[in-house]
């Protein structure tokens, strides 16, 4: 392919996709333009398709095609719209009408009332677009929308990603074009230095200086990889990112290729995301049967292509030098550096390793600018980051901010704040290598260098929200636990650092822990952190470090008054009826799975501690809130 | 390798034939042992030591590479897994949720604890970390369905329903 037939096809379907994001009358005369009068997004990522919508999709076509609809109404499976928890997902264009938790019986409805005859179905769609007098808002003025930036996540949700023209659409592949045809590889490194962007997998280093060091680095053979190996539980940016815009990791991984002198690239993804890995696989066919990849790339002679390499499960595969062990074939260990993958990297070269998310953010700062970039975000830290929000938090999902907005702003607003009237407790970022962010610290802006200040840590993106029901010991056991299992073993700090700093955990939450406990924990996190081999282990202290610096009075209850405020170290709590409540409907008592509740029929009963194994089945079972956790 | 397998291995030849096949597709691929590993447990399952031990013979290499890299790994397994794979997000958004409660009710159940199988081999139990659909949180997986928003008192139900698609012969 040449690029004067790239173009063509981007003005062929440009239309197509822009309707998506025109809405009203401006979208309706764009719409009739393109032959089908109304599209229908639906979302195809695993959020989505795990409640169902693929049965939505079905229901939708086969119900299109029975009224004779489907030449005038136009489908289209798209990756995360990042409302995940109101999933299926399903927007009406041109009017940009939001339905969801959408059914195949709902589905039947809207074709029926809405598409067929125009009225929207009311009481399918998100209520917060509905407003009192009846009027819509589109999806774009929701308040989970409205305080977005979505950079990374342009096209997420909103083209079809098993389509390569609707990504060439939106001017994809056109970044290719330019590096290969109008930009020298020193103009692209220093576009990128330019542009302030840094690796978005937690660590902040550059982008610009890794491109510059493996351009330098002097090879016969060189690689270029991408880090899909997302393992932080919780986290699903990166999976998200390659489910909707698959092609966007093509086109800057071929741009690094061509930059640093690379003909072969790597994604290493893990096996956990099926649909990601099936949505890769078509997009590098289709980027190959459009010459887009593989020899003579848009008539230029540069050739370059990519392979697909699974992970099985090992979460120390994140990190950069055990990825690349793992890709050659071995035991996923991780090895000292220097010498740095810029030097020799995958079998030996010199190799070029960035995140997905960083990848996603390059072709259009090559596009559109460094300064374009640059203008977003703080002194430190340009663009956005995407998070995945989870936990205690009402509007779970998928968001994208420009650097230095607040936690209050992404909890509160965009996040819809705490649901079932609970108090926010703490926010935790960076997974098992990061740390908690208490309440005082809400209007933190949210940058590299803010949240390393406050214990914390960017990281990938994880963006775990608890409440006053989560105790922060256990949450830092919690971590812990996944560490331990997670350390490779390979050196001795992190293998047997993270098993004694969770015994010291087990101990405080079973209510045998001493004060001087808490000294030791600080004493071999240090430890830890200065002799681990690999990030791993040297931020595996990090939740139990910073967890004791904001809640140490929640320690020092479970040490010293053998109490857990929050309830949830099961040994420590013991259960309780309280007689004025108790009826004696006997429920308790026939369901306690220990025969440790005793009592005759209307008459108060009782709870042997002793017998008592804290399942909570009677506080569940008990009509009248007469059974208290304490 | 202590983790013996209750019961013996019993590849059959279409199997092996299938193995060879994979182990001829990768061998010069830089890097194609992992490869191998996940195709061959496609094939058989899991990666008893005699699998293990066809694929050091296909590449000339030793067992103790073969096996290093299969232990390293949560994905591969060396013992048989249940007909029905029941795997628990103990992912941290699914833990703030509260899935360990969930894990537990499966456990207590099917009474057997997380890695293990029913004697019967109808059902095993794994934990996951994670498998992104934290929105739904807290999920659990049974082969490729997903249930989330899942609580303890649904595990019963959930589970009855795949014996009930055995023809009720349990």
């Amino acid at each position: 392919m040449t690029i004067a037939e790239l173009n063509k096809i981007r003005d062929e379907y440009a239309d197509l996709v822009k309707v998506r994001k025109l809405v009203a009358e401006e979208g309706a005369k764009l719409a009739e333009k393109t032959g089908y009068r109304k599209q229908v997004l639906v979302c195809g990522g695993t959020g989505c398709t795990s409640s169902g919508s693929k049965k939505v999709v079905e229901a939708l076509e086969s119900e299109l095609k029975k009224q004779g609809l489907d030449k005038e109404i136009l489908v289209v499976k798209t990756g995360c719209f990042g409302l995940c928890a109101l999933g299926p997902i399903m927007i009406v264009y041109p009017e940009g009408t939001f339905y969801s938790q959408a059914t195949p019986e709902g589905v039947v409805r809207v074709v029926d009332e809405h598409l067929k005859n125009g009225n929207v179905v009311k009481e399918l769609l998100y209520k917060e677009t509905v407003h009192e007098d009846g009027s819509i808002n589109p999806l774009s003025e929701t308040a989970f929308y409205k305080k977005q930036k979505r950079i990374a996540l342009r096209n997420c949700g909103v083209i079809d990603p098993e389509d390569i023209k609707e990504y060439i659409a939106t001017d994809g592949y056109q970044a290719l074009a330019k590096v290969l045809t109008e930009m020298t590889p020193d103009e692209v490194v220093q576009t990128l230095l330019d542009s302030g962007l840094r690796g978005r997998g937690g660590a902040g280093f550059p982008t610009g200086k890794k491109w510059m060091f493996a351009k330098g680095s002097q090879g016969d053979v060189k690689y270029v990889a991408c880090n899909a190996d997302e393992g932080d539980p919780g986290a699903f940016m990166d999976r998200s990112i390659l489910e909707g815009d698959p092609h966007a990791i093509i086109e800057a991984m071929t741009i690094a290729g061509h930059t640093i002198g690379a003909h072969q690239g790597f994604i290493y993804v893990r096996a956990e995301y099926p649909v990601a890995v099936q949505r890769l696989k078509i997009a590098l066919g289709q980027a190959r049967e459009y010459g887009l990849l593989g020899k003579n790339i848009l008539d230029s002679g540069f050739d370059f292509d990519i392979e697909i390499r699974l992970g099985a499960g090992a979460f120390v595969c994140g990190e950069e030098t055990a990825l690349m062990t793992s890709i050659e074939g071995n035991r996923g260990e991780p090895r000292p550096r220097p010498p740095f993958p810029a030097v020799k990297g995958l079998f030996g070269k010199p190799t070029l390793l960035n995140n997905v998310e960083t990848y996603s953010n390059i072709p259009q700062i090559i596009r559109k600018g460094a300064e374009w970039y640059a203008s977003m975000g703080t002194e430190t830290s340009k663009g956005t980051k995407v998070f995945a929000l989870g936990g205690k938090i009402t509007n779970v999902g998928l968001v994208e901010v420009p650097m230095g907005t607040t936690l209050r702003e992404i909890i509160e607003e965009i996040g819809g704040g705490i649901p079932n009237g609970k108090k926010f407790k703490a926010a935790q970022t960076g997974g098992p290598s990061g740390g908690c962010i208490p309440a005082q610290h809400i209007d933190t802006p949210i940058d590299y260098e803010s949240l390393s200040a406050i214990g914390s840590m960017m990281g990938s993106g994880g963006l775990i929200i608890m409440d006053e029901d989560n105790c922060m010991v256990d949450v830092s056991k919690f971590y812990l636990n996944f560490t331990v299992d997670e350390s490779c073993g390979k050196c001795t700090p992190c293998r047997v650092g993270t098993r004694r700093l969770c015994q010291y955990l087990e101990k405080i939450t079973s209510g045998k822990g001493e004060m001087e406990d808490l000294d030791k924990i600080e004493e071999l996190a240090n430890h830890m952190k200065s002799s681990s081999l690999c990030a791993l282990g040297q931020s595996a202290p990090n939740p139990v470090l910073s967890t004791i610096k904001y809640f140490k009075d929640e320690y020092i209850d479970h040490i010293q008054n053998k109490h857990c405020t929050a309830g949830v170290c099961k040994e420590l709590l013991h259960y309780e009826i309280i007689a004025d409540k108790c009826k004696g409907c006997t429920l308790c008592a026939r369901n306690c799975p220990a025969s440790a509740i005793t009592g005759t029929v209307k008459q108060p009963h009782v709870i042997d501690v002793d017998k008592c194994i804290k399942c909570g089945v009677c506080e569940s079972n008990c009509k009248f809130g007469a059974i208290i956790r304490k | 390798m202590n983790e013996k397998t209750l019961s013996s291995f019993k590849g059959t030849d279409a199997q092996e034939k299938q193995l060879m096949e994979v182990i001829e597709k990768h061998r010069d691929q830089q890097g194609g042992l992992m490869p191998i590993l996940q195709e061959a447990q496609g094939i058989y399952g899991y990666l008893p030591e005699e699998v293990q031990k066809m694929i050091a013979d296909g590449l000339g290499i030793s067992l103790s590479e073969v096996f290093g890299v299969a232990t390293f790994y949560s994905q591969f397994s060396l013992t048989p897994k249940g007909k029905h794979r029941i795997s628990v997000c103990l992912g941290t958004a699914c833990y703030v949720k509260g899935s360990d409660k969930i894990l537990e009710a499966v456990e207590k159940y099917l009474g057997i604890k997380s890695g293990e199988c029913t004697p019967d081999g109808m059902f095993s139990i794994d934990s996951c970390r994670c498998v992104g659909a934290c929105g739904l949180a807290p999920v659990m997986l049974v082969d490729e369905d997903v249930y989330g928003k899942c609580t303890p008192d649904q595990v019963k139900k959930i589970l009855d329903s795949y014996l009930e698609k055995e023809g009720g012969n349990n």
